[in-house]
């Protein structure tokens, strides 16, 4: 069954990327470039799971993550935090938010896909 | 006319007005409105100086040789100059440790020693009785010569029966007025208020008197007096024998200096000089008068002696006229019995003016410098009567008495042998001996009670051999071969001429040889050991008189002592009146209500010793306080610390203070150091964790797009090609990371290479636009290049402004609208620089990220999109632009869209280099 995810990353290869693997997958994609815009997405399409970038203009990863979390109508939304920022500290800070998954880039595709199907057969 | 009744009522006369004055100022100060706390009479009173000797002796020295008067007055003069220092010291010193005489003063310099008190009391008594003989016998010649008026007669030298000698009744009336007025207190440190008094109108009388003759003598020169004298002036006119006096010359030199040194020394040490100057000062800005006015005295009193001295030989060619007598013969046989009646209480008021301050001064010493020392040492084996002050006043009188019978016993045994003069000078050279250990007690440390007692003994040993037995030797009571040819035959020991040294006259050789043992034996003794603890605290006192405004001792002193026995100690000598009166005042300012709720500690025994001192003197002070206390002995470190407390704890607060400051200085730098470093730290930080994003993010799809490529052969071509496409871009945009990561580290590092030449601004435009402009042309966008006609000549580094330009251009291309875009590079001249600006029609920059896209990463995005920058372009500009001299900033246009501008100074192709800033 087909599942909605919004990939919301500045970095227009990596979400080439991620388009196409999540396609691959038979999912349905949709993408936001920025963080404003992502949340939109996330309030209007309702994705089951987003890819979420931390570093972006307008409006970081964390903010978007903690206003999902903070609203009760989003609940059951997974989050994979995907970002450049591979510190300690910041994953626990975006599993501390309420992300249900971090990886670090540059990742493994294969990692990603799976760690991403799992999520997903959690909605079910 | 003049009678011997008329003398002797006279004189009663005069003496009986000085009586009155003194008890007048007396009662005064006893009423609290002092007369003698006054400038005018403190000077008046430093007159004392000018006794009999002066008065009478002045004329017969300028007959005999000229000038040679002058010195003993020259010598105040001078000296006078650094009373402001000397006496100040002095005075300072005095009040604060009440010091009584000059003796008190020697002892208390060099510890307290009863031994140098002693010693300087006998060295005062044996060098000045001849000094007061000298002024009985000038009273005496006076008195005979005036009682035969109108005849001239000479006082022969047959000795009278004692109560027909005028100078024994003289001596004995003297006695009596001291005795009264000189110890009606106890305690000389409170001053002789009526003494000071009668003192002070003495100078007034003697100067009257003196002006009078001296005015009289040069009327009679005028013709105003009659004839006779200016017939007499005309007959010796040129003979020698007034050559000294008509073409005065300065006698032998080494004479002149000598006795104008002695008599600067005298003023200062004379026991009466001591006595009035410092001893009886009731206000030390007084001395600041005294400095002007007593010199001016002096003067005064020498205006005329010279015209006397030549009237006297005009009148008395013939040698038979004493030219002591002068003052009194001339009026005498120019018959005016007035002026001669006159001059004769001026004599008078010279000689007792002198005897009465003279023999206060030196029975205070001799009672609490000889006698009491050793009544004290028979007090220890019987009990000593209960009024120690009584017997202490008794001591004083009987002493006063003694010194004027020894001074007329000296007068009559040998007063005879010697002109005036002759005797006030030896008298002058036995005092000077105390010129080392006082002066040099006051500006050295390094004396110790020793050293002070060697160098005065040997001093004054050097003087009895070299001047007081010759004196002797004239007077007859010495074999005259003594003088000649020295003891035993032995001419190098000859009095006179000690060890071959001749040339000068007796007083200057006495002088020099006394002072040189002295001052030698002073040394010499006193750099064998270092001042112990007494001496050394005392040192201090005296040394640093006047750096602390009121000195006084520190209190050395450690043990028990109880404030009732300290009491009852001062009761003994000072009366149970004054001593409650003094203990109460003292209570007072420590805050006590009653002496007897006073500590016993260490200032309130430094009070009773300092009290006790005013009245016995310092030595004995300490002796008699050490009576009643137990004092433990305090080590020399233990004093020293005391001593020394006060200043280390000024030094160390001070230094701490530096210090203090200091350490806040070096913690601000610290501190302002240490956020430096925090804040390079977080800049280190903040750009690795930059870099390694910044690295990541290309890494992140060059391992994503291999990855999908790697597991699925079965990607459409296109797309293949088209995930091939975003490998090499994205390989080759970490590349370009990488280098300019490194090229940044490397200019910040300040290892770059800098290749400066001579550019030209156009070439490196074109250059640039030429390499650009096929990313620009890709993009859309319109391109327009404004360069000026002149070769725009700047002082560079080619590859590096091309680095510059490059970036600046890729900048603009990036943000300019694909399709509409457009961009302008323009070339122009400011006053010495040139100015090469490129600007784009894109989104601009915000005022507030004008600053910040220098800065490293900072990307600005472009409506939500991300740039495909490494954001490290500006910031490295700007590095090479700083590097170069010049400044790249971001400026705000009227029209949309950003404009980044640089400038480098303008270069002269005909400048040499060196003058390049480069």
């Amino acid at each position: 069954m087909s599942k909605r995810i919004l990939i919301v990353d500045d970095e227009p290869n990596i979400v080439i990327s991620l388009e196409f693997l999540m396609l691959r997958e038979g999912h349905e994609v949709r993408v936001a470039r920025d963080g404003e815009a992502g949340l939109a997405a996330v309030r209007t399409h309702r994705p089951d799971l987003v890819v979420l970038d931390v570093m972006m203009p307008k409006l970081d990863g964390f903010a978007v993550l903690e206003a999902v979390r903070g609203d009760p109508t989003l609940a059951g939304t997974r989050i994979l935090m995907l970002t450049a920022k591979g510190r300690e500290a910041e994953q626990n800070k975006g599993l501390a938010l309420g992300a249900d998954a971090y990886m670090a880039k540059p990742f493994s595709t294969r990692d990603l896909v799976d760690k991403v199907n799992a999520l997903l057969e959690q909605t079910d | 006319m003049i009678t011997t009744p008329l003398i002797i009522l006279t004189s009663f006369a005069y003496l009986g007005l000085l009586f009155v004055i003194a008890y007048w100022a007396d009662r005064r100060a006893d009423g609290g409105r002092s007369v003698i706390a006054h400038p005018t009479v403190y000077a008046l009173s430093l007159a004392v100086y000018c006794t009999a000797w002066t008065f009478y002796g002045s004329v017969g020295m300028a007959t005999q040789n000229g000038l040679g008067f002058l010195p003993i007055y020259l010598g105040p003069t001078l000296i006078v100059l650094l009373w402001g220092s000397v006496m100040l010291k002095m005075v300072r010193v005095s009040k604060a440790e009440r010091i009584t005489s000059i003796a008190d003063f020697i002892a208390s310099r060099y510890g307290k020693s009863q031994a140098l008190g002693g010693l300087a009391t006998v060295i005062a008594v044996i060098g000045v009785i001849p000094y007061i003989a000298l002024q009985l016998k000038a009273v005496s010649w006076s008195f005979t010569i005036l009682r035969h008026y109108p005849a001239l007669h000479m006082p022969d030298t047959a000795a009278l029966p004692l109560w027909h000698d005028s100078a024994f009744l003289i001596a004995t009336l003297l006695a009596a007025f001291v005795i009264v007025f000189g110890t009606r207190h106890l305690d000389v440190s409170e001053r002789h208020e009526g003494l000071v008094a009668a003192i002070a109108f003495e100078s007034i009388v003697k100067l009257i008197a003196f002006l009078s003759a001296g005015l009289f003598v040069t009327f009679a020169f005028l013709g105003l007096g009659g004839s006779e004298l200016p017939n007499a002036f005309e007959q010796v006119r040129n003979t020698p024998l007034l050559e000294p006096l008509m073409a005065p010359k300065i006698p032998h030199f080494p004479d002149w200096i000598a006795i104008t040194f002695l008599a600067s020394l005298a003023v200062i040490l004379l026991p009466r000089q001591f006595q009035v100057g410092v001893v009886e000062i009731s206000n030390e800005r007084h001395l600041r008068r005294a400095i002007w006015l007593f010199p001016l005295y002096l003067l005064l009193i020498n205006l005329f002696v010279i015209p006397i001295a030549i009237a006297g030989l005009s009148l008395f060619p013939d040698g038979r006229v004493n030219g002591d007598t002068f003052m009194l013969t001339i009026p005498i046989v120019l018959q005016q019995p007035w002026l001669a009646l006159l001059v004769f209480v001026g004599g008078l008021s010279a000689a007792t003016g002198m005897v009465i301050v003279e023999t206060v001064a030196l029975s205070t010493m001799v009672s609490n410098d000889l006698v009491l020392p050793a009544l004290m040492r028979r007090w220890r084996r019987r009990p000593a009567p209960a009024d120690l002050g009584r017997l202490l006043l008794n001591i004083r009188r009987g002493a006063i008495l003694a010194i004027l019978m020894l001074g007329y016993l000296y007068y009559r045994l040998a007063g005879e042998a010697y002109a005036l003069i002759g005797i006030g000078l030896i008298s002058f050279v036995a005092i000077a001996q105390f010129a080392p250990v006082v002066i040099g007690g006051l500006y050295w440390r390094g004396g110790t009670r020793e050293g002070a007692l060697a160098g005065l003994s040997a001093g004054f040993l050097v003087w009895i051999y070299t001047l007081l037995l010759p004196s002797f030797a004239k007077s007859g009571w010495l074999p005259m071969a003594f003088m000649e040819s020295g003891p035993g035959g032995l001419d190098f020991l000859a009095p006179l001429a000690l060890f071959g040294l001749v040339g000068w006259n007796e007083i200057t050789h006495g002088l020099f040889w006394s002072m040189l043992a002295n001052i030698g034996a002073f040394l010499l003794v006193s750099s064998m050991r270092a001042p112990n603890v007494q001496e050394a605290s005392q040192a201090r006192i005296f040394v640093d008189a006047l750096r602390q405004h009121h000195p006084s001792s520190t209190a050395l002193w450690r043990g028990s002592a109880d404030i009732a026995d300290l009491i009852a100690l001062s009761e003994r000598f000072l009366g149970v009146e004054r001593t409650r009166e003094a203990f109460a005042s003292y209570a007072r300012s420590r805050d006590l209500n009653t002496a007897d709720a006073l500590p016993a500690d260490a200032q309130t025994v430094t009070f009773a010793e300092t009290l006790l001192s005013g009245a016995i003197g310092g030595a004995s002070a300490r002796l008699m306080v050490a009576s009643v206390t137990q004092e433990e002995t305090l080590g020399l470190d233990e004093v020293l610390d005391i001593l020394d407390e006060a200043s280390q704890i000024r030094a160390y607060s001070h230094e701490l203070e530096q210090k203090s400051q200091a350490l806040e200085a070096a913690t601000a730098e610290l501190r302002a150091g240490n956020l430096r470093l925090q804040e390079l730290d977080r800049l280190k930080d903040d750009f690795i964790s930059s870099v390694t994003h910044e690295l990541r993010t290309p890494l992140a799809s060059i391992r994503a797009f291999s990855e999908i490529l790697h597991d699925d052969p079965e990607i459409a071509l296109d797309q293949r090609k088209r995930f091939l496409g975003i490998l090499v871009s994205e390989a080759e945009r970490l590349s370009r990371l990488v280098n300019q990561v490194l090229d940044l580290a490397k200019i910040e590092s300040g290892f770059a290479d800098w290749r400066t030449e001579e550019v030209c601004l156009q070439d490196i435009v074109e250059q640039s636009v030429q390499a650009a402009a096929q990313l620009i042309a890709d993009c859309g966008i319109q391109l327009t290049v404004q360069l000026p006609p002149e070769p725009a000549l700047v002082w560079s580094d080619r590859d590096r402004l091309s680095q510059v330009l490059m970036n600046l251009l890729s900048n603009a291309a990036k943000f300019a609208p694909a399709e509409s875009g457009r961009i302008a590079v323009r070339l122009r001249r400011t006053d010495s620089h040139w100015q090469l600006c490129v600007s784009d029609n894109g989104p601009g920059i915000a005022e507030h990220e004008r600053e910040l896209v220098f800065e490293k990463f900072r990307q600005t995005a472009v409506g939500g999109t991300k740039p495909a920058g490494t954001g490290l372009g500006l910031p490295i500009s700007r590095q090479i632009i700083d590097n170069l001299g010049g400044r790249i900033w971001a400026e705000s246009r009227s029209e949309k869209g950003a404009n980044l501008c640089f400038e480098l100074p303008a270069h002269h192709s005909d400048r040499p280099r060196s003058d390049i800033q480069d």
